[in-house]
């Protein structure tokens, strides 16, 4: 039907709390074809990490995820164990924003980077070997077969995150799921990082998911940027066009309290209160509790994606502001 | 003439045999300033920060507050002016807060410290307190974990400002929050230095933030500081290289991320 490579459609995730569901993701739709890069961004709370972990199934234990998940045309929620293996492991893959926590620290780098290509992809350990050295070039550490020795607490958190990609690009997945890669990292460090990743996506036509709470660093990355709140996607737009005409009250209020290196403000235009989680909002928008532009039109029913000017809103009063 | 509340001197810290964390670093910081710290990880500015409350002892050079020269371990009397004088805040407010102690009685009891108060006075000053960072008597019964990450940042701020410091340091206080509270504290901040004169030293590697924040800015890479200036013109026309660099590297409409060498091949200057 579509040439999209991931399609999520009213993506839901509830946790057991007690006799009770928490939901902590609701009716997410988001479509990411084949190169593209796609931005998440939210505050924190807003869904986005468990929005990607749902792609790959890893929801907390004892969750209810519901909706279509496709990549590549295969259901997502209807695969087996050894079917889903396979998508984790050679056709998706996740960087997380913590690269420490997530790479064995008492096993060297070499093992690291070598692992996945000898077990998933039955590459012989010489050449698993040869072709960590050269993605340890390809993602600017020269000097690979030293790090390769190396472990992780020898490392930087800069160079590390490279060496997490470095393993990401062993398996070349057609899919990045980035989960605020560059967080912890210097801006010089970020710069870098995400210029690597950017070229080796363009190289290898590898799609991705950039999830952060930094729309200006989104914007400057990425094709497409959807925007999260308490679990949704309250707009969706092409990075070009949502810097200029943010269309939902909440982007256009995330733009504004930014402070900028180029302005000062006496004050800072500042959103009200504090983001919230699925679970925690009211009926009616989400946003509402935090809204300038609210009526009493807000109230009735969450307000739906619908499309206006090329972009996606989900506000009722969209075309007024 | 302003009256300069911080005077950092040849500042040094040598941490073990040869590792120099902080060198021959020298700033003063006037009544009612806001000075900005900036640089990349590991460029020494939390080190600095410790030498200025003391929780750190410099190896070289000389630090005074308020006029006296900071020297030797503080007896309590001591360390109590200490405490009026400077205060810090740092960016995780809840390793530094009591989980069983109640956000009342955590302001409650620095005022009990520092200021001859009767009971009633006391929670009195420290629901004035609260509601100066922009939270309520309901949150004063609450415990930290009870409160978002923004909440406690604000509750650390309020603790901080309860002693009347003349001089708040704030390590990336900010830096962990999300964009809505980082906005709302950034302006409380402001609204704070603008009633009282407090003076701030800003720690951050976020340029934006510090622009918004500070009027001047030291710059320092590997322990030293490498550029100073009024922050709007450090920012505008930076003259080194380094924050040059930096300030290339932060994301905003038209920007594209870039790689510190070139080519793929050959690992970037400076890097461990
Ligand atoms: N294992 C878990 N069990 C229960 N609730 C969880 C779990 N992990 C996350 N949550 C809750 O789910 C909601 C969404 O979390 P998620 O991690 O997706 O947010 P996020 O948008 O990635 O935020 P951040 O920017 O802080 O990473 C939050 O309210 C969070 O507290
Ligand atoms: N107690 C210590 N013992 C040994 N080395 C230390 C100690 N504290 C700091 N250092 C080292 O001193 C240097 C400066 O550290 P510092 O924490 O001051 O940097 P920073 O500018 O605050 O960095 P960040 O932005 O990551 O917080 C670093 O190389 C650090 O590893
Ligand atoms: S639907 Fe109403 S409350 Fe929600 S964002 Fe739009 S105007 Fe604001
Ligand atoms: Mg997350
Ligand atoms: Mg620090």
């Amino acid at each position: 039907m579509s040439n999209d490579l991931l399609v999520l459609d009213q993506v839901r995730l509830d946790i057991p709390a007690g006799r009770d569901w928490r939901t902590l993701v609701e009716n997410v739709s988001l479509t990411i074809a084949p190169g593209e890069a796609v931005g998440l961004v939210g505050e924190s709370g807003s869904g986005k990490s468990m929005t990607a972990r749902s792609v790959l199934r890893l929801a907390p234990p004892g969750a209810r995820l519901s909706g279509r998940i496709e990549f590549d045309g295969t259901p997502v929620l209807d695969l087996g164990p050894r079917d889903l293996r396979a998508l984790r492991t050679r056709r998706i893959a996740m960087i997380f924003q913590d690269p420490r926590a997530h790479i064995n620290p008492v096993r060297s780098i070499g093992d690291f980077l070598t692992e996945a290509m000898v077990t998933h992809l039955s590459v012989p350990a010489r050449e698993a070997h040869a072709r960590a050295v050269r993605l340890l070039a390809d993602v600017g550490i020269a000097d690979g077969e030293r790090r390769m020795r190396q472990h992780p607490h020898e490392l930087s958190g800069g160079l590390l995150q490279r060496v997490m990609i470095a393993s990401v690009l062993a398996v070349e997945p057609d899919l990045v799921l980035a989960d605020e890669p560059t967080t912890a990292l210097d801006v010089t460090t970020q710069s870098e990082v995400m210029a690597i990743l950017d070229d080796l996506r363009r190289e290898r036509g590898m799609a991705m998911l950039l999830i952060t709470h930094d729309l200006e660093l989104a914007a400057a990355t990425c094709d497409r940027i959807a925007v999260m709140y308490a679990g949704r996607i309250l707009e969706v737009q092409s990075a070009e066009t949502l810097v200029q005409t943010p269309r939902h009250p909440y982007t256009t209020g995330l733009m504004v309290s930014r402070p900028s290196i180029d302005r000062v403000a006496h004050r800072l235009p500042v959103i009200a209160g504090r983001p919230v989680a699925a679970f925690e909002a009211g009926a009616g928008c989400a946003f509402q509790p935090r809204c300038t532009q609210a009526g009493p039109e807000c109230l009735t029913g969450r307000p739906p994606l619908r499309e206006l000017a090329g972009a996606h809103v989900a506000c009722v009063r969209a075309e007024e502001s | 003439m302003t009256e300069i509340l911080v005077r950092a001197d040849g500042l040094q810290k040598v941490f073990g045999k040869d590792m120099v964390a902080v060198d021959d670093v020298s700033f003063t910081v006037a009544r009612g300033q806001s000075l900005a710290v900036v640089g990349e990880s590991g460029s020494g500015k939390t080190t600095v920060a410790r030498m200025l409350l003391g929780l750190e002892t410099p190896t070289g050079g000389t630090i005074s507050v308020c006029g006296r020269v900071r020297q030797g371990r503080a007896g309590s009397a001591e360390r109590r002016r200490r405490a009026r004088e400077i205060q810090i805040v740092f960016q995780d407010p809840y390793s530094s807060l009591d989980p069983l102690q109640h956000i009342g009685d955590v302001i409650e009891t620095g005022l009990a410290l520092h200021f001859p108060l009767t009971a009633t006075e006391r929670r009195t000053r420290a629901l004035e307190l609260l509601e100066a960072v922009g939270l309520t008597e309901r949150h004063a019964v609450m415990l930290p974990r009870q409160l978002s990450g923004g909440q406690r940042q604000r509750v650390a701020i309020a603790r901080a400002i309860a002693v009347e410091p003349k001089v708040l340091v704030l390590d990336e206080a900010v830096a962990a929050l999300d964009v809505s509270i980082q906005a709302q504290i950034l302006n409380l901040l402001a609204d704070i230095r603008e009633r009282t004169g407090i003076s701030y030293v800003f720690i951050s590697h976020d340029l934006a933030v510090v622009n918004q924040i500070s009027d001047t800015a030291i710059v320092m890479a590997a322990g030293r500081v490498v550029e100073r200036g009024p922050t709007a013109e450090l920012l505008r026309t930076p003259q080194e290289d380094y924050t040059k660099a930096l300030l290339a590297a932060v994301p905003r409409p038209g920007w594209k991320p870039r790689r510190r060498t070139p080519s793929p091949s050959g690992s970037p200057a400076g890097t461990p």
